[in-house]
C-alpha cells in the first residue's frame, strides 16, 4: 500500500531516458492511473473534542485494571476452588481459571488496540526502503581491521601454528560422530522378527485366557498376543511370562495379533496357506503395514480390515491383500494350528517382517 | 318371597355395590399373588412362538423368508440372512433397538424408534430362538453394571480399549468404516442391548463369544461405558469426543476465522471527525 505513495520521480526520469532511446515504447504511461499521493490527514473525534479523548482515555484504563483484577482472580482461584468441583459438567476450576487468565489477556490487548487507535498520534508517514548493506565507511573499517587482525597475529608467516589450529578444530568433530555410536548397537534383524514361535499359545490381550477353536464363532475377532506374555498353564504346569518391563512392551508392540473366524467357503486362501488356519479360523499381524497403527476394524461381513490412520483397508478373506488405501503390501499372516491339549498354537513364525516397510525388508 | 323382602329390606344399589367391592378384592388378591412368571401375557410357550411366527411372517418374512432361512439374490447375495440359529438376543437387539424392520435398504440398518411393543418383540425373539439353538436374552444380572467394584470398571476398560475402541471411538462416541458404514455411538445404548451386540455381532461388528470374553468381562465393559457416559468434560466442551476432526475444524474454521476478523476489524480506518 505504501508503494502507491512513493514519490514518482524515479520512474518519470526512467520514462524520460526511455523516450530518448525508443519513442514508441513511451507512448504508454507506466502507471496507468496518476499517483494520488497520501490522502489527507483527518482527525479523529478523540484529537479534537477533549471530553472524546478523557473518555477514551478512562476505557483503556479501566481494561488495564480490570485485567490486573482478573490476574488477582486466578490467583484467588487456583487456591480457592476444589479441584474435584464440577460446574455445568466441566471441572469448576479449570473454568475459573480459564476465564479469569483468558479475560485478563483479552482486555491488556482490547485495552493496547483502543489506546493506539484512539490516542496515539496517527498521521500517516512514508518510511522508505533502504539498501540493505552497510555504509561504504563501516565496510572499509572492517576489513582494515580484519586485515590488522591477520597481519598482527602473523597467522600467514607462521604455517606450522596454522596448519595444527586447522587439524585440532577440524578433529573436533570426530568426538561427534563417534558419539553416534551410543545410538546403536544396529538393530540387526530385529526389526524384521517377533517374538512368535512354533507352538506359543495364541491367548486373549489382557487377561492371558488361551483360545480353543471350538469356543470362536463364525465372525468373532479376538484380539491377541503371544502366551508367553503371560502366567500360562500347559498341561498342569504353571509357566512365568518370558518379557516383563520394557523389554514386554517391546515385543508385545510387534506380535500383536487378531485371531478371525470366517466361513471356510469365504476364504480364498494363497498356494502354500491352504493349512495356515483351523476350519476357517485366521491369524493376522494387528500392526498396518503402511507406518504402524494397530488395526483391529474387521468387518465381519465383508472381511475388511480397516486402519482408522490412513484408511488401508485389507481383504482378510484373501490373504490379507490391500484393497485400499496407502499401505504397500498386504498384512503378515501367522500360521497357526491346535496344540494336544486343543489350544490355538502358532504354527510358525511370521514368514515376513510385521509393521511399516523399510528399506531392507527385502 | 324371600326375595321380594329382601329387596324392601335393602338399599335398591347394595347389590351392585357387593358385586364392585367383591370385584375389586377378587383384582387385589390376583395381582398381589399372581406369579411373577405370568407376566408374559399369561401365554405358554407354544402361545407365544406361535404369536411370534404371526408376527414374523407378516413383518419379517419378505426379506428373510416364510421359514427364516433367508432370501438370496440374483447375484448370491443376501436379501434377507437366515435367521435359523441367530438366537433370541440377535431379535431382541434388532428389534429391539429399531433396526429392524428394516426402513429401506442401504448401507447400514440405523437405530430409530422400536415399531413393536415389548410383548411383540419377545414373541419375535421366542419363535425365532425356536428355529434354532442361539444366544439367549441375557438376564439382569448378567448385563447389569450396578455393583460393580472399582476394580472390575478398570479390567472393563482394559477390553474396552483392546477390543471396542478401534471402532467406537475411545470415547464411545463411534466412527467411520469403509464404505459409509459406521460403527455407532455406544453412549445411549441401553445395558442389555450393549451385551446383544457382543454376543450375537450385528450387522458388520464381530462377535465377541461368552468363552473367550467372559460375560462377567462383558459386564465390566459395559460398567466402563456407563461410567464415561457420566464423565464430566474437564477441558470443557470437548465436540463430541470424535479427535481431530471435530476439534481441526473448529480450530481452523472457527477459531483462526474469528483471529482473521478480528485482524481486519482492528486495520480498519477508525471513525474520522469530518467523516462523521
Amino acid at each position: 500500500m505504501t508503494d502507491h505513495n512513493l514519490p514518482t520521480d524515479g520512474d518519470d526520469e526512467r520514462n524520460d531516458e526511455l523516450e530518448h532511446r525508443d519513442p514508441a515504447l513511451a507512448r504508454g504511461p507506466e502507471e496507468p492511473i496518476p499517483n494520488p499521493g497520501l490522502p489527507e490527514h483527518e482527525p479523529r473525534p478523540t484529537d479534537i473534542d477533549e471530553a472524546m479523548e478523557r473518555r477514551a482515555e478512562l476505557q483503556v484504563a479501566a481494561m488495564f485494571i480490570l485485567a490486573a483484577l482478573l490476574s488477582v482472580g486466578f490467583c484467588v482461584a487456583y487456591f480457592a476452588i476444589d479441584r474435584d468441583a464440577i460446574v455445568a459438567g466441566t471441572s469448576a476450576s479449570n473454568l475459573a481459571l480459564g476465564m479469569t487468565l483468558g479475560l485478563a489477556l483479552l482486555l491488556i490487548g482490547v485495552g493496547a488496540i483502543q489506546w493506539a487507535k484512539k490516542l496515539m498520534t496517527d498521521h500517516e508517514i512514508i518510511e522508505y526502503r533502504h539498501s540493505g548493506a552497510s555504509s561504504d565507511e563501516d565496510r572499509e573499517e572492517t576489513l582494515t581491521a580484519f586485515r590488522q587482525g591477520a597481519e598482527e597475529s602473523g597467522i600467514a608467516r607462521r604455517p606450522l601454528i596454522r596448519n595444527s589450529l586447522i587439524a585440532s578444530v577440524g578433529l573436533l568433530g570426530l568426538p561427534a560422530v563417534v558419539a553416534l555410536a551410543d545410538l546403536g548397537p544396529l538393530p540387526g534383524d530385529s526389526p524384521a522378527k517377533t517374538v512368535w514361535r512354533p507352538g506359543i499359545r495364541l491367548v486373549q490381550d489382557v487377561d492371558g485366557r488361551p483360545i480353543r477353536p471350538q469356543d470362536v464363532q463364525f465372525g468373532q475377532l479376538i484380539n491377541a498376543e503371544p502366551g508367553i506374555f503371560f502366567e500360562q498353564e500347559i498341561g498342569g504346569e504353571v509357566i512365568e511370562p518370558e518379557y516383563e518391563g520394557v523389554a514386554l512392551n517391546n515385543a508385545k508392540a510387534k506380535a500383536a495379533v487378531i485371531v478371525v473366524r470366517m466361513r471356510p467357503d469365504d476364504i480364498n486362501p494363497a498356494e502354500g496357506r491352504e493349512d495356515w488356519g483351523v476350519d476357517g479360523i485366521l491369524c493376522f499381524s494387528k500392526i498396518c503395514t503402511h507406518v504402524g497403527c494397530p488395526i483391529s476394524l474387521w468387518e465381519q461381513q465383508t472381511q475388511q480390515l480397516l486402519c482408522p490412520c490412513h484408511q488401508s483397508t485389507y481383504d482378510l478373506a484373501d490373504n490379507g491383500r490391500v484393497l485400499f488405501g496407502p499401505a504397500a503390501r498386504a498384512v503378515p499372516q501367522l500360521p497357526i494350528e491346535v496344540d494336544q491339549y486343543g489350544y490355538l498354537v502358532a504354527k510358525d513364525a511370521f514368514q515376513e517382517p510385521v509393521g511399516p516397510s523399510y528399506w531392507e525388508r527385502g | 318371597m324371600l326375595n321380594r323382602l329382601s329387596t324392601r329390606r335393602r338399599h335398591p344399589l347394595a347389590g351392585v355395590l357387593v358385586v364392585l367391592l367383591g370385584l375389586v378384592m377378587i383384582g387385589g388378591l390376583y395381582s398381589a399373588l399372581r406369579p411373577a412368571s405370568a407376566d408374559e401375557a399369561g401365554k405358554t410357550d407354544e402361545e407365544l412362538i406361535q404369536a411370534g411366527k404371526d408376527l414374523y411372517t407378516v413383518n419379517c418374512s419378505t426379506c428373510h423368508g416364510l421359514n427364516a432361512e433367508g432370501v438370496v439374490t440374483a447375484d448370491g447375495n443376501n436379501y434377507g440372512p437366515p435367521l435359523v440359529g441367530v438366537g433370541a438376543a440377535a431379535v431382541h437387539f434388532q428389534v429391539g433397538t429399531g433396526r429392524m424392520p428394516l426402513q429401506n435398504p442401504g448401507t447400514q440398518a440405523p437405530k430409530k424408534q422400536p415399531v413393536f411393543t415389548d410383548e411383540e418383540v419377545a414373541a419375535l425373539s421366542a419363535y425365532i430362538a425356536s428355529l434354532g439353538p442361539g444366544p439367549a436374552i441375557p438376564s439382569e444380572d448378567e448385563y447389569d453394571p450396578s455393583g460393580l467394584s472399582e476394580e472390575d470398571i478398570v479390567r472393563g476398560a482394559a477390553f474396552f480399549r483392546t477390543n471396542c475402541t478401534a471402532c467406537h471411538n475411545y470415547a464411545a462416541s463411534g466412527g467411520a468404516l469403509p464404505s459409509g458404514r459406521y460403527a455407532p455411538s455406544l453412549l445411549d445404548v441401553e445395558a442389555i442391548h450393549m451385551y446383544e451386540a457382543m454376543v450375537t455381532g450385528p450387522q458388520q461388528m464381530p462377535v465377541f463369544s461368552d468363552e473367550v470374553l467372559t460375560p462377567e468381562d462383558k459386564r465390566a465393559i459395559i460398567g466402563y461405558i456407563t461410567l464415561l457416559k457420566t464423565q464430566p468434560a474437564y477441558g470443557g466442551s470437548n465436540l463430541g469426543s470424535l479427535g481431530p476432526v471435530s476439534e481441526g475444524l473448529w480450530g481452523w474454521l472457527v477459531g483462526i476465522g474469528a483471529l482473521v476478523l478480528a485482524a481486519v476489524w482492528i486495520g480498519n480506518n477508525s471513525t474520522r471527525a469530518g467523516s462523521r
